[in-house]
């Protein structure tokens, strides 16, 4: 279909502020007798605050006030996990217990240095199976899990059970979890090939470029607060109800957001922004809370890390009969995080197994704040599967490009623990793309080839991740002016989705791009409620909400013009930023002239009547107050039915360094399937992010700390390493399938996550091709594994280690 | 076995088995911002983007902290204030520098350019922020103006990089987002600008 914005490449509206330095984070604003806040954080990983005497503090000069989680909670701490704004029961060191205001940082932290704070210290713990075993330390007040509608609960295995999953056996513990279709005894049954092994991914920091700095004031009874997140209205929605403010006198502002991955999509990931906005409240003055590096490690979260065990069954044609997996998900210290479950359903939705099965518990520890990131469970998992794949394809003899198409989920499959169907999925098609593109077949000579000490290997991975929902709220306005201002809540997190989706309005009404305005930034602009932007939705789900609210303008100007200059709606169309009748253009309006009648007649045409039924609170508020103010089309998306998918894949080629271990990935393709492209640059961008991300997942980052001590070692970029310039490709080769998806109305899906997971599955295995055949079971793949491995030494000295060196 | 870790083991016991302990102050290092007792700040004059501009400085203060927050040039960004990600990236007598690295007391001689100094008077984008918007470079964007001074930097001393120098010459600058790829083809972009 021949579309005038969508698939066409575009200059966002925020791309010249971030180029110039003028576009505005959260930091960079200031406010007339803006004090600083400091935080006072926890050193011990596991405590209770005793007693807290700031007397010192408050009498120096320049100090405006403390705030403690009895002021922030008066009736008591929430009891459950999850992140506080201030907390006297710290699960982990960083943890923050206080703030205190002060007329400059130096002032603050003098004080706070000042405060003496009495602990008690509790047991802690950093790795989740010596929770589990019998008589070990629990991280939380009261256990070592959380069980919805139940609280805290001890889970306990023997030593012996402990032990004996750590050398490699499966689990014989029974599951608090317990997921599956199909049957599996039968399906392994049919296997003509069968593995089965214990293996770990490993947990690690977001590490978002922009610390989780806010500053908030209060003015005529509203709380004005800037920060950062990936949502806009949907993050607002949830941090009033964390801040304890009405929705309607929130103002959130937020421009611009310095990363995200997952831990700024909800607001219960961010409750610190509750220190500056309740502070101001306190103290009567604008509040500034800048958060260093170190903070935003310990506050920022991490990616869960698994402690698992897989058994995976081929049949003798390639057919992946049977996935087995029974997962100890690392909670950390706060809780959070549904990567096994996420993990279990992409094995069953890639590869089609007939017969899946999950058995599962989440262990906290005292380490970092576990939540969503990037790909969560999708992509850890995908890093185990693929080598696994590559050894039953060479033993079955079958090519390794052909097993993963005989097990390709294609359109009218169905996938995951509930057996959806997908609204469609051309994963075939982005196999075939991928081999032909990176010439997969030309290049299997290549295969584990030597040059000096560098072994060559070919890796092919595929990735998943549900990509779309609906249900969501869109408004547009048009004034007498004539431009179409599109009301937008998504949120500025860097996919400049926000405003590719913008453009189906401007679809719907066919008018030019330069005619339009998003309309975004913070809420005060009235704006409706979306989605979090989070799991690869937004394209999908806010295309719905945008073309459904311009199909509502639209309606609404064929009503008038139809009333006003004769026929029936039907008789009219749109172009050239005008109404018109589609036999003689030259009757009808102008959209200047059609939004200026609209405002003329007012009732439904400027949302002050017929407004559609379950419209979301933060809409009705939107509306309300741009009610009467201008021409207004306004739209309740209703719910789809099926799973919209985000597919990948990636081939690559490797030299592994045998005498150094180090990876140089000399070629990769990866091409997104994710129904009609949007936007050409944007999808291309989110491509290489997941890239550069996979390289990270498969052989460089983790989290480690001192498990004496519960000291984090690596709150910096260095210690976690993030893959930068040099550990990623020199130039990395895209592509997309662009076939459109029926559930939405312009075919597009989201991409954001799984060329992660494609990255990985294709590195890992390419790492298992180069060392002839040899499976770690494990992600990070790290330099020092790979040369433990030549040298003949065991890697892990404590088997299944967790937030350290394999032990 | 080392015996200190068993002393502090055999501490840590006595601890958790139930006596209370007490800590003062913050676990974290200070940031860039904290100053100790007793400093006083000096009026200097420094070079920015052309003007000369007077500016009470403390002893220990980062030229990031200055453009910041003395100047108001938010432009320049704190990544993490120690040195390893390049998001407050400035030219020093055209070299890349970290500004959270270096103090402003030791710029009192040097020609300091930070990303908002790149505009032509006419309003005009410097050919790489240009070739950064044509080629969609930025994704969360926070990054950016230390990967646009970095590459100013490489082209003023070579004009045609090959990607493996632009790789090389961008290599001091983390992007969590992962648009290096991205960069790469705005510098390329931006050389062909000229």
């Amino acid at each position: 279909m021949a579309y005038m914005h969508i698939g066409k490449d575009f200059v966002p509206p925020d791309v010249p502020g971030k180029v110039t330095g003028r576009i505005k984070y959260a930091e960079d604003y200031t406010r007339e007798g803006m004090v600083y806040a400091r935080l006072l954080t926890s050193p011990i990983p596991h405590g209770r605050v005793l007693d807290i005497d700031a007397s010192e503090a408050l009498a120096m000069d320049g100090v405006y006030g403390i705030l403690t989680a009895d002021d922030v909670y008066p009736d008591g701490e929430p009891q459950s996990t999850g992140l506080k704004i201030l907390t006297n029961e710290p699960t982990l060191v960083g943890e923050p217990i206080l703030a205190v205001a002060a007329v400059d940082e130096k002032t603050a932290e003098t004080a706070i240095a000042s405060i003496a704070v009495t602990f008690e210290r509790l047991p802690h713990v950093i790795d989740p199976l010596e929770s589990l075993e019998e008589g070990g330390p629990d991280a939380y007040n009261g256990g070592n899990t959380f069980v919805f509608r139940q609280g805290f609960v001890q889970e306990k295995w023997t030593a012996d059970q402990v032990a004996s999953f750590r050398a490699g056996n499966e689990p014989s513990a029974e599951p608090p979890t317990e997921l599956a279709y199909g049957d599996l005894d039968a399906s392994f049954a049919e296997a003509a090939f069968v593995y089965e092994n214990t293996f770990t991914t490993a947990g690690y920091p977001h590490m978002s470029m922009e610390p989780r700095s806010a500053m908030a004031y209060w003015e005529d009874g509203k709380l004005y607060l800037h920060g950062g997140s990936q949502s806009l209205t949907a993050f607002a929605d949830g941090i009033a109800g964390i801040i304890g403010v009405a929705k309607e006198d929130l103002v959130f502002v937020n421009v611009a957001t310095g990363g995200g991955f997952g831990q700024r999509a909800r607001a219960g990931s961010v409750p610190v922004y509750g220190v500056p906005a309740k502070l101001s409240q306190k103290i009567n003055r604008p509040v500034m809370m800048r958060v260093t590096r170190e903070e935003e490690f310990t506050i920022g979260g991490a990616r869960q890390g698994f402690q698992g065990w897989i058994k995976l069954g081929f049949k003798q044609d390639g057919t992946m009969s049977a996935a087995d997996l029974w997962i100890v998900s690392d909670n950390g210290g706060k809780g959070g995080g549904g990567d096994a479950f996420s993990a279990t359903n992409a094995v069953s939705i890639v590869y089609q197994a007939e017969a899946v099965r999950l058995r599962g518990v989440s262990i906290g520890s005292n380490t970092a704040h576990r939540g969503a990131q990037r790909g969560p469970g999708e992509n850890q998992i995908a890093a185990i599967v693929s080598p696994i794949l590559d050894k039953a394809a060479d033993e079955l003899g079958i090519d390794r490009l052909e097993i993963r198409k005989i097990n390709t989920p294609q359109n009218g499959d169905v996938g995951g623990i509930q057996r959806q169907p997908f609204t469609s999925a051309y994963m075939p098609e982005a196999l075939e793309q991928t081999a032909q593109l990176f010439d997969w077949e030309g290049r299997q000579s290549r295969r584990r080839q030597r040059n000096g000490s560098k072994v060559t290997g070919l890796g092919i991975g595929q990735g998943y991740h549900n990509a779309g929902r609906s249900g969501m709220d869109g408004i547009v306005m048009m004034g007498a002016d004539g431009r179409l201002k599109i009301h937008n809540g998504v949120g500025n997190l860097g996919t400049y989705s926000y405003a590719s989706t913008s453009r189906a309005a401007a679809e719907v009404l066919k008018m030019p791009w330069e005619s339009c305005d998003i309309v975004t930034g913070r809420t005060d602009l009235h704006l409706p409620i979306t989605s979090p932007q989070d799991g690869s939705n937004s394209i999908f789900t806010n295309t719905r909400t945008f073309w459904g609210a311009a199909q509502d303008m639209l309606a609404k100007m064929k009503e008038i013009a139809a009333n006003e200059l004769g026929g029936s709606p039907d008789d009219y169309d749109v172009s050239n930023e005008r109404i018109h009748q589609i036999a003689d253009e030259s009757v009808g309006y102008s959209f200047a002239e059609v939004a200026q009648r609209a405002m003329e007649l007012g009732g439904k045409y400027t949302g002050e009547a017929e407004l559609p039924e379950d419209l979301a609170e933060w809409t009705q508020i939107a509306v309300s107050r741009l009610a009467g103010s201008g021409f207004m089309g306004v739209y309740h998306d209703p719910a789809h039915s099926g799973n919209p998918p985000g597919f990948t894949v990636t081939a690559l080629e490797i030299e592994l360094d045998t005498e150094t271990g180090k990876i140089d990935i000399k070629d990769i393709v990866s091409v997104g399937e994710c129904g009609t492209v949007m936007h050409p640059q944007g999808l291309k961008n989110q491509l290489v992010g997941g890239v550069v991300w996979g390289v990270g997942l498969s052989v460089l980052e983790r989290h480690l700390y001192d498990p004496q001590n519960g000291l984090p070692a690596s709150t910096g970029y260095w210690q976690s390493k993030v893959p930068t310039y040099l550990d990623t490709p020199l130039k990395i080769e895209t592509g997309w399938v662009d076939l459109p998806d029926p559930e939405n109305p312009v075919g597009a899906r989201g991409i954001g996550e799984p060329t992660q997971g494609s990255v990985s599955a294709a590195l890992n295995a390419a790492i298992s091709d180069a060392l002839g055949g040899h499976i770690f079971n494990a992600a990070p793949v790290t330099t020092d594994m790979i040369i433990n491995h030549l040298a003949g030494t065991s890697e892990q000295a404590t088997p299944l280690a967790q937030n350290n060196f394999r032990g | 076995m080392n015996p200190n870790l068993t002393r502090r083991r055999f501490i840590k016991g006595v601890i958790a088995s139930g006596a209370a302990a007490t800590t003062t102050g913050m676990w974290y290092a200070a940031n860039g911002q904290d100053r100790p007792a007793g400093y006083v700040e000096r009026l200097i004059r420094i070079n920015v983007n052309g003007q000369m501009r007077s500016v009470d400085v403390a002893p220990q203060e980062t030229l990031a902290s200055t453009l910041r927050y003395k100047l108001g040039l938010t432009g320049t960004k704190l990544g993490c204030n120690r040195g390893e990600c390049g998001a407050c990236t400035v030219l020093v007598d055209d070299i890349a520098t970290y500004a959270c690295s270096v103090l402003t007391h030791s710029m009192k001689n040097g020609r300091i350019e930070t990303v908002e100094g790149l505009e032509s008077p006419n309003g005009d984008l410097h050919p790489v922020q240009q070739g950064f918007v044509e080629q969609l470079s930025p994704q969360c964007g926070y990054c950016t103006p230390g990967q646009v001074m970095a590459a100013v930097a490489l082209l003023r001393v070579n004009p045609n990089p090959t990607r493996e120098e632009a790789q090389l010459g961008l290599s001091g600058n983390i992007c969590r987002c992962g648009s290096y790829d991205s960069y790469l083809d705005g510098v390329m972009r931006a050389a062909e600008i000229g």
